[in-house]
C-alpha cells in the first residue's frame, strides 16, 4: 500500500516534554566524535556564555525522532518501516539547546510526493522551550519504497 | 551562539579549508550511536536483517555521518555556533563486522553572507573515493 497523500498537513503533538541532560549530551557528543569542551564540562560552557553544557548540532534529531515515530506508526499514513530510507535532514537552530532545557515537540507532515514507486515524506518538527519559544526546527525526509509483491 | 567563540568573519575567504578529520568507523561506533540517539533500526547492527532488505550488509546511520560532519565544523566554529545544518544521504557506508570503514571529512568555506556576517561551510564526507552526503552545508554565525 502506498503512503496516503491525504495525510499531508496532519499535525501530531505536542508530546511528553523532553528534558535535556548533561549525561545525554556527553553520550551523544562521544558518539558523534564531538570534541568541544562545552559539550562535556559546565565550567567551559559557562565561560563561553552558556547556561550549561551545549548539545551538538544534530542532537535535536533524537528529540525529533520521537515525534517522527508517531507519524510513521500512524496506520492512516501507511509507512512500511521496513521499506524506509532516510533521504535528508535539516536543523535550523533558533538558539542552542543546553542541559536543563525542557522542550516539547509538535510535528507536521509537511509534504508527500510520489514518483517511480517511491514516496518522499517530509516532516517538520518544531521544538520549543517551556516558555513556548522556538529552539530548533527539524526537517526530515523519508523515502518509502512501495510494496513489491 | 557564543560571543566568546564566534569565528572572525573578516578572516574568511571562499574556498578556505577550515577543518578536516579522518574518522575510523567500526561496528562499535554504530552501536554507540544507536544507544546515544535511540535509532535502533536493525540495518545498523544486524547483517542478516540488512541483507534481507537489499543492503550489502550493515551500514552506518546517515545521522551518524552527518553528526560527525557537524563535529568537524564545530571544532572550528565553536560549540553552539552552527545556526543551520543540512544534508542529503546519497550513499550508504557499509561497516564490516570486523575491521573498519575509513571516512574523511573536509569543511570548506562555500559562501560568505556579508549582511548577516554568516559563513556557509560546505562539508564533504568521502568513503572509498565517493561522496556520501549531498548538499551538506552548515551556516555559521561570525563576529
Amino acid at each position: 500500500m502506498p503512503v496516503n497523500v491525504e495525510t499531508q498537513g496532519r499535525t501530531y503533538g505536542p508530546f511528553e516534554a523532553y528534558e535535556v541532560t548533561r549525561i545525554k549530551i556527553r553520550e551523544f557528543a562521544d558518539a558523534v566524535d564531538a570534541r568541544s569542551g562545552a559539550h562535556f564540562y559546565p565550567d567551559v560552557a559557562r565561560a563561553e556564555g552558556y547556561k550549561d553544557v551545549v548539545a551538538p548540532s544534530t542532537f535535536a534529531a533524537l528529540i525529533a525522532q520521537q515525534a517522527e515515530f508517531h507519524v510513521v506508526t500512524d496506520p492512516e499514513v501507511g509507512v512500511d518501516f521496513s521499506k524506509v530510507v532516510h533521504a535528508d535532514e535539516r536543523f535550523t537552530h533558533h538558539r542552542p539547546l543546553v542541559a536543563g532545557d525542557v522542550v516539547t515537540t509538535t510535528i507536521t507532515i509537511e509534504n508527500i510526493t510520489q514518483r517511480a514507486g517511491i514516496s518522499m515524506v517530509t516532516t517538520r518538527a518544531e521544538i520549543v522551550d517551556e516558555d513556548g519559544a522556538p529552539v530548533t526546527t527539524v526537517l526530515s525526509t523519508l523515502a518509502v519504497r512501495e510494496g513489491e509483491a | 551562539m557564543s560571543d566568546e567563540t564566534l569565528p572572525t568573519f573578516a578572516a574568511l575567504n571562499v574556498g578556505d579549508e577550515v577543518s578536516r578529520r579522518d574518522v575510523t568507523l567500526t561496528r562499535d561506533n554504530l552501536v554507540r550511536y544507536a544507544g546515544a540517539s535511540g535509532d535502533f533500526n536493525a540495518i545498523h547492527y544486524n547483517d542478516a536483517f540488512a541483507e534481507s532488505v537489499g543492503l550489502p550488509g550493515v551500514i552506518a546511520h546517515g545521522m551518524l555521518t552527518m553528526g560527525i560532519g557537524a563535529s568537524v565544523v564545530e571544532e572550528w566554529a565553536g560549540a553552539g555556533n552552527v545556526a543551520d545544518y543540512q544534508a542529503r544521504f546519497t550513499r550508504p557506508i557499509p561497516v564490516p563486522a570486523l575491521g573498519a570503514a575509513e571516512v574523511s571529512v573536509v569543511a570548506v568555506v562555500g559562501a560568505l553572507d556579508h549582511d548577516l556576517r554568516q559563513a556557509r561551510i560546505d562539508v564533504t564526507v568521502t568513503f572509498e573515493g565517493a561522496k556520501v552526503l549531498g548538499k551538506a552545508q552548515a551556516l555559521v554565525d561570525c563576529a
